[in-house]
């Protein structure tokens, strides 16, 4: 009887470190498939571009102002500009919007205003991007056209396309970090005769600043990496811009428009684009994590 | 004791796994099996097309359909431009050749057929609201290059300009440049002269969509893409943009697809051709290009 229990026991014991080694190499095969993609990636890319930057020129390459693909010329500095402006542009006023939002909805809305807006922001970030381009080329481009002039397609058109694609990161991030302030310093600050307004911005905001960082550089990768949007809105031209009303090309943009006809050392060109962005991003990446640390540290 | 497990659970691992891929084979198998009994015809043989970039992507849709019905022949398609295919037809170096213009004289031979295949016609298009009704080849060729800017200029109302054409690569804006001649020749390099400020559209569509937004845009697209409803076509040279007008030879802006064989084609060669010209043909020909028969 007791010899019996036992090696019932015994077995369900077996079949539980069975299903435990089945559970723990399930997790490190799905842990390991996000490392291996960046690393196949990274990879892919670096072999596919690197070698035009000896063949052309790295100088010629980064700094070049002419994107002549067929023609032997990748110049694409006016794609590192239109990138930087138009996605720092869009990340500073979405994250002013999104953080004037997020304190809104944290402390000064009503339960019933709130319960309206913050549907929205969420679907506001359901939408596909193509969607979003879609509509500012038929709506907004031409509004531009008609106000200001110049056609429309312009860097102002993916900025503003981008701050409301970016919104709702910004703000939903935002929101959740201000809430996790703890109440006492609110009331802390409210008790020492501090309005509203000066408790939330001279007391919650710096607590919750670690917090708001990070939505913003969420934001700022969807800024940099949105492609289909701004193909629809921006005009494309791959030339250096002068005013916000002028066209330019992003590098997304530029590797996405013409990728499906490339071959050769054109397609080795829009590699090298590849190259250039993901430098970017990582650098992007680096200085806000250095950034985000030294903000955690005041705080 | 915990090894024992380690090897046991990674045996069951590998069973599922041998299972799984058994089964797909399987499938696999079934599939091709069936396709390969719905035919048989029993045609065989190898054919090598080479020519035109812009004759190889419509050559190669029609030899996937025409691989479903004859898999065993093989036809090997390669893009390198339209003087490369009707040199290699010439030394009787491939089956057939492509090209997307006509032959020059100095390139015509006997021993060498000339098949139309399809006719590509490229519509100008401007927003409905533009008064302007038709431009000459030379005012076309001045508006893309930057020599106009002004539809004044042209007699229309006072407004600049704005080009919209497609990204480098695009077989229509490659045909475009090279019927209007909106290109010069650099050594072994073509220069396009397109306007650097010209707005890039990816897509008929995208160009579509720019022209019909902008009062004071002009663009191009293939004539099978054009929405009247949303833009206007313009007349060049007078002649209207119209299937009937390039099947006659009076638009300009026009070019024909061309296969080009020997006079005495093989067997499996002139079951492509005859493949490409019958009724199904022709209707993948109509997706993107103006049929001919």
């Amino acid at each position: 009887m007791l010899n019996k229990h036992c090696k019932s026991r015994i077995k369900k014991l077996r079949l539980n470190r069975f299903w435990e080694y089945i559970a723990e190499r399930t997790l490190l095969l799905c842990a390991s498939a996000a490392i291996v993609s960046v690393l196949i990636i990274s990879v892919y890319i670096f072999y596919s571009g690197l070698p035009i930057f000896g063949k052309a020129g790295f100088r010629e390459i980064v700094f070049g102002t002419e994107w002549k693909p067929l023609e032997g010329q990748f110049g694409i500095l006016p794609m590192i500009i239109a990138s930087i402006i138009t996605t720092l542009g869009a990340v500073a006023l979405a994250a002013f919007i999104g953080l004037m939002t997020a304190v809104f909805l944290a402390e000064i809305a009503p339960a019933g205003l709130a319960k309206i807006v913050r549907p929205a922001v969420e679907l506001l970030a359901g939408i596909p991007s193509v969607v979003y381009g879609f509509f500012s080329l038929i709506v907004l481009v031409p509004l531009i056209d008609k106000y200001l002039g110049g056609g429309g397609n312009s860097l102002l058109a993916a900025v503003i396309i981008l701050i409301m694609m970016v919104l709702p990161t910004i703000i939903n991030i935002a929101e959740s970090s201000l809430r996790a302030v703890p109440s006492e310093y609110k009331e802390g600050s409210l008790a020492l005769g501090a309005s509203q307004i000066q408790t939330i911005f001279k007391v919650q905001i710096p607590a919750a600043k670690s917090g708001i960082i990070a939505g913003i550089v969420l934001g700022m990768g969807r800024a940099i990496g949105e492609t289909m949007a701004v193909i629809l809105v921006i005009g494309n031209t791959p030339q250096i811009p002068t005013s916000l009303l002028d066209r330019a090309r992003t590098l997304t943009s530029n590797i996405a428009l013409e990728m499906s006809y490339a071959e050769g050392l054109h397609q080795e060109a829009l590699f090298a684009t590849g190259v250039v962005l993901f430098i970017f991003i990582m650098l992007l990446n680096i200085a806000v994590t250095f950034l985000f640390r030294k903000a955690g540290e005041g705080s | 004791m915990k090894k024992n497990y380690r090897t046991r659970a990674t045996l069951v691992v590998l069973a599922l796994c041998l299972v799984a891929v058994s089964f797909l084979t399987a499938c696999g198998n079934a599939a091709s099996d069936g396709q390969n009994a719905a035919e048989g015809t029993g045609l065989e043989g190898k054919i090598s097309v080479i020519g035109s970039t812009s004759v190889q992507p419509l050559a190669q849709m029609l030899a996937d359909e025409f691989n479903i019905k004859e898999p065993k022949v093989r036809i090997d398609i390669q893009g390198v431009g339209s003087t490369a295919g009707i040199k290699a037809i010439n030394d009787s170096s491939c089956d057939i050749g492509m090209s997307s213009r006509e032959l020059k004289e100095q390139e015509k031979n006997s021993k060498v057929q000339e098949h139309v295949i399809a006719l590509d016609g490229i519509a100008i298009i401007v927003h409905p609201n533009n008064d302007v009704q038709n431009l000459s080849e030379e005012d076309i060729f001045k508006i893309f290059s930057g020599q106009i800017t002004n539809w004044q200029e042209l007699g229309g109302n006072d407004g600049e300009i704005i080009v919209v054409s497609r990204e480098a690569g695009s077989g229509t804006r490659g045909a475009f440049e090279e019927l209007l001649n909106l290109q010069k020749k650099e050594g072994d390099k073509t220069i396009s002269l397109l306007i650097a400020n010209a707005l890039i559209a990816e897509g008929n569509g995208a160009v579509l969509a720019n022209v019909a937004g902008k009062e004071n845009a002009i663009g191009y697209m293939s004539l099978g893409m054009v929405d009247q409803t949303k833009v206007k076509k313009v007349a060049v040279n007078g002649v209207e943009a119209t299937e009937q007008n390039i099947k006659d030879k009076k638009y300009s802006i026009a070019r024909p697809l061309l296969m080009l064989t020997q006079a005495e084609p093989n067997q499996a060669t002139k079951a492509y051709l005859d493949f490409i010209l019958s009724a199904e043909g022709q209707k993948i020909v109509a997706e993107d290009y103006i049929p001919v028969n």
